[in-house]
C-alpha cells in the first residue's frame, strides 16, 4: 500500500479540486423531512460533470431519498437543488435532464424491449425515423439487437438490466441516477458488470450518480463516494481517501473492515527523515506511533484506526519496537485467498490481523492458541477524534 | 400410507354431491325441450317454448332492459370503483383514511333489502321518476364496491415505480396513467367489469325496489311469472342463461389457462437465457457466438 497523501486522488480526473470548476450538480442546505422524521439533514454538496459520483449508506441513511429529490419525486423541505447553476427545485421529474435506472428496473411490462426504450424518445414528440434510429444504437450498445421485439418477462435478470439502462440512457440525460442497478444481479454477473458501467459511463462521457449499500461496488466504480449516514454526509472523497484516510470512526468502520485502539493524543515529533510522528497513548498498549499531519491538543480522547491487512502477525518479536502489540491466538478465519487471525490482547479486547495465504495452508505457521506478536508500519494507522 | 381415491365411499359422495349441484339445472334444461305444457309431465322432444319465447316481447323488452342496465351501470360502476381503489391504495395516510375505506367497502356486506330500501326513499324524496335510470343508478352503487375491491387488490401489488419511470421519460401524471398504469391493469379492470355486469343481470332485490312501472328486468319479470305459475317459456329462458354463463365461465378460464401457459414458457425462455449467460465471458458479448454446444 502507498502511503495515504490525501491531496492526490489516483486519477488525473479531479474537477472537485479546481476552484474554477462549476459543479453540475449543487445541493445547498437541502433538508427533507417526512413528519417528524428528518431524511435529509441539512446537505450541501457538489456533484460535477463526468463524475461517477457514489451514495453509500446503510439502508435509511437518506441516500434514496437523495436520489429521489435530484428525480424530483420528492421535493426539499428547506434549501435548493442546482443543476448547471439552475434552481430544480420546483420542477417536476419528467421536466428534468435526469433520467434514472430504478431498482426494481421499471421495465414497463406490456412494451417490447425497442418499445421501452423508444418510450421517452416518443414522450419528447421525436419523429418515427429518429426514434428508431436511436433505438437501434442503444440496442446495439448493451448488446440486445436479437431480443428487440421481445416483452421483458421474457428475458433474463441481467438483460433486463441492460434494457432498463439503455431505456434510461436513451433521452441523453446530463445526469443518470443508478438506484441500486446491481442488486439483483448474482456476484459473478455484478462483478463484470460493475467494470461494463464505468467504460461505459468513460465511453459516453456522462455524469453518473449511483446509490449502493455494496461499499465494493463504491470503491470499483466511483470516481468519489458520499458515505451517509442519519440524512447526513460523513465524508466525500476519492475511493483511495476514504479507504485510507478516513475521517470518522463511522467511515473507517463502513468501509471495509477496521481494528480501533482507544487512547489519548501526546503530542507530535519529526523524525530523523523529516516526517511528522504523532504520539499515541492507547489506554492498555503503551505508546504507539502514526504517521501525518492531525490538528489536536495534547490527552485529548483519540482512536487508533488500523486495517487488518495492515497488520503484520509474527510468533517471533519484530526488530523494531515502535508499534507492537502482544496477544493471543483466539481464531482463524479462512476464507481461501486471506485468513484473519482474531487475536487476543492482555486487556480482552481483540485485533484482527489479515494475511494473505501466499502458502498452501498446511504450512500455516500460525495456529491456535499461538502468543504472537502484532506489529505495524507506523505509516500504517489513522487517528481519529469522532 | 396408500389411500384409496376410488374407494366406494368417495365416489359415493362424489356422485351425491354433484346430484345435488346439477340434477335441478339438468332437469331445467330437459324440461325445456319438453312438447307438454304441463311443466312436470314429459310429452316428448319439442323447441316451440323457444320459439314462442323470442315471440313474447314482454321477456325481450326485459332481456334488453337487463343487458342495457348491465351495461351501462357496469360501465360507470368501473370507472367510479376503479378511481376509489386508486384513492384507496395511492393517497397514502390521510385523516380519515379508514373510515373512507370503510365506507366504500360497507355496501358489500349492507343486506340488499336495506339497499334497495334506501335507495328508493332518495328517489323518492327527490322525486325522481322510477324506471330505467334508477335501476341504473341503484346498480353502480352496490357494484362499484366490488370493482373497488377487485382493483385494489391489483394495484396493491402494483409496482409504483413503473409509473415514476415513466414520468421520469417525460410524461405527465396523467399520461402516464394512461400509457402505463391502465394497460398493466387492465385485465383487473375487465374482470371487475365483467364481475358488475353480472351482479346486475342477477339483482332481483334492488332493482325492485328502484324500478318503477316501465322498467322492468328479466329477473323480475321472471320472479313475476313464476308466482302466476310455472310455464315452460321460464325453463327456455333459463336453458339460455345457463348457456350464455357457461359459455362466459369456460371461455374465461381458457383465456387464464393460455396466459399462465404463456408466462410458464416466457419463465423459461428467460431461465435459458440465464443459463447461456453464465457461460459467456463478458455480459456485453454476443451469447450464442461463446457457447459450447450443448449448453452449459
Amino acid at each position: 500500500m502507498n502511503a495515504p497523501k490525501p491531496a492526490e486522488p489516483a486519477s488525473d480526473f479531479a474537477p472537485w479540486l479546481d476552484p474554477a470548476q462549476a459543479p453540475l450538480i449543487r445541493f445547498e442546505n437541502v433538508t427533507k423531512k417526512y413528519g417528524d422524521f428528518t431524511a435529509i439533514d441539512n446537505l450541501t454538496l457538489d456533484i460535477y460533470e463526468r463524475e461517477f459520483y457514489s451514495l453509500l449508506g446503510p439502508s435509511g441513511c437518506g441516500k434514496t431519498t437523495l436520489m429521489r429529490l435530484l428525480a424530483g419525486f420528492e421535493v426539499p423541505t428547506k434549501g435548493r437543488i442546482l443543476i448547471s447553476g439552475e434552481d430544480i427545485s420546483a420542477i417536476p421529474p419528467n421536466k428534468r435532464p435526469i433520467n434514472m435506472m430504478f431498482q426494481s428496473y421499471a421495465l414497463f411490462p406490456h412494451m417490447s424491449v425497442a418499445q421501452n426504450i423508444a418510450f421517452g424518445l416518443k414522450q419528447e414528440g421525436k419523429s418515427k425515423r429518429e426514434i428508431n434510429a436511436r433505438v437501434d444504437e442503444m440496442l446495439s450498445l448493451v448488446q440486445l439487437e436479437p431480443f428487440a421485439n421481445r416483452k421483458p418477462q421474457q428475458l433474463s435478470g441481467g438483460q433486463r438490466q441492460r434494457v432498463a439502462l439503455a431505456r434510461s440512457l436513451a433521452k441523453k440525460p446530463k445526469l443518470l441516477l443508478l438506484d441500486e442497478p446491481l442488486g439483483a444481479l448474482d456476484k459473478k454477473l455484478r462483478e463484470q458488470t460493475q467494470f461494463e458501467l464505468v467504460n461505459l459511463q468513460e465511453k459516453l462521457g456522462m455524469t453518473f450518480v449511483i446509490v449502493t449499500h455494496d461499499q465494493e461496488e463504491a470503491m470499483t466504480v466511483s470516481s468519489r463516494i458520499a458515505v451517509m449516514d442519519l440524512g447526513k454526509v460523513k465524508q466525500v472523497a476519492t475511493p483511495d481517501i476514504i479507504y485510507e484516510q478516513p475521517n470518522s470512526r463511522y467511515v473507517a468502520d463502513f468501509i471495509g473492515d477496521v481494528n480501533f485502539i482507544e487512547g489519548a493524543y501526546i503530542k507530535q515529533s519529526i523524525s530523523e527523515s523529516d516526517t511528522k510522528l504523532q504520539h499515541f497513548q492507547s489506554s492498555s498498549h503503551g505508546e504507539l506511533v502514526a504517521q501525518g499531519e492531525i490538528e489536536l491538543s495534547a490527552d485529548e480522547k483519540a482512536w487508533l484506526a488500523l486495517r487488518p491487512e495492515k497488520i503484520e502477525i509474527s510468533k517471533e518479536k519484530p526488530g523494531f519496537t515502535n508499534n507492537c502489540i502482544k496477544g493471543k491466538v483466539w481464531d482463524i478465519a479462512y476464507v481461501g485467498n486471506t485468513s484473519t487471525y482474531h487475536v487476543q490482547l492482555s486487556d480482552g479486547t481483540f485485533i484482527k490481523a489479515q494475511r494473505v495465504n501466499r502458502n498452501r495452508l498446511r504450512k500455516r505457521r500460525i495456529t491456535w492458541e499461538d502468543d504472537v506478536w502484532l506489529s505495524w508500519h507506523s505509516d500504517a494507522p489513522v487517528i481519529l477524534t469522532k | 400410507m396408500n389411500i384409496n381415491r376410488f374407494s366406494w365411499f368417495n365416489i359415493t359422495s362424489l356422485t351425491l354431491g354433484f346430484a345435488f349441484l346439477y340434477i335441478p339445472i339438468l332437469l331445467l334444461i330437459v324440461f325445456s325441450f319438453n312438447k307438454s305444457k304441463l311443466v312436470t309431465v314429459w310429452g316428448g322432444f319439442s323447441t316451440k317454448w323457444y320459439s314462442s319465447l323470442f315471440q313474447n316481447e314482454a321477456f325481450m323488452d326485459a332481456a334488453l332492459m337487463t343487458l342495457k342496465v348491465g351495461v351501462v351501470s357496469a360501465t360507470f360502476a368501473t370507472i367510479l370503483g376503479t378511481l376509489a381503489a386508486l384513492v384507496i391504495t395511492r393517497a397514502g395516510f390521510f385523516r380519515g383514511r379508514t373510515l373512507f375505506a370503510g365506507m366504500i367497502y360497507a355496501p358489500l356486506v349492507m343486506p340488499e333489502v336495506i339497499t334497495g330500501l334506501s335507495l328508493l326513499l332518495l328517489f323518492v324524496a327527490i322525486g325522481w321518476d322510477r324506471g330505467f335510470w334508477t335501476i341504473t343508478v341503484a346498480h353502480i352503487t352496490f357494484s362499484m364496491c366490488y370493482v373497488a375491491v377487485v382493483v385494489s387488490s391489483r394495484l396493491v401489488t402494483f409496482d409504483e415505480s413503473l409509473e415514476e419511470a415513466a414520468l421520469d421519460l417525460g410524461c405527465t401524471k396523467f399520461s402516464a396513467f394512461f400509457q402505463v398504469t391502465l394497460p398493466i391493469i387492465a385485465p383487473s379492470i375487465a374482470a371487475a367489469w365483467l364481475l358488475a355486469f353480472t351482479l346486475s343481470l342477477d339483482d332481483l332485490v334492488i332493482a325492485s325496489f328502484a324500478s318503477g312501472p316501465g322498467a322492468t328486468t328479466l329477473p323480475m319479470k321472471i320472479y313475476s311469472q313464476v308466482r302466476l305459475g310455472l310455464k315452460p317459456e321460464i325453463n327456455a329462458l333459463s336453458t339460455i342463461l345457463i348457456v350464455i354463463v357457461s359459455i362466459g365461465v369456460i371461455t374465461a378460464s381458457i383465456v387464464t389457462k393460455r396466459a399462465t401457459m404463456k408466462k410458464r414458457f416466457y419463465e423459461q425462455q428467460a431461465n435459458a437465457q440465464t443459463a447461456l449467460h453464465r457461460c459467456s465471458n463478458s455480459i456485453f458479448k454476443r451469447y450464442y457466438n461463446n457457447c459450447p454446444k450443448g449448453g452449459t
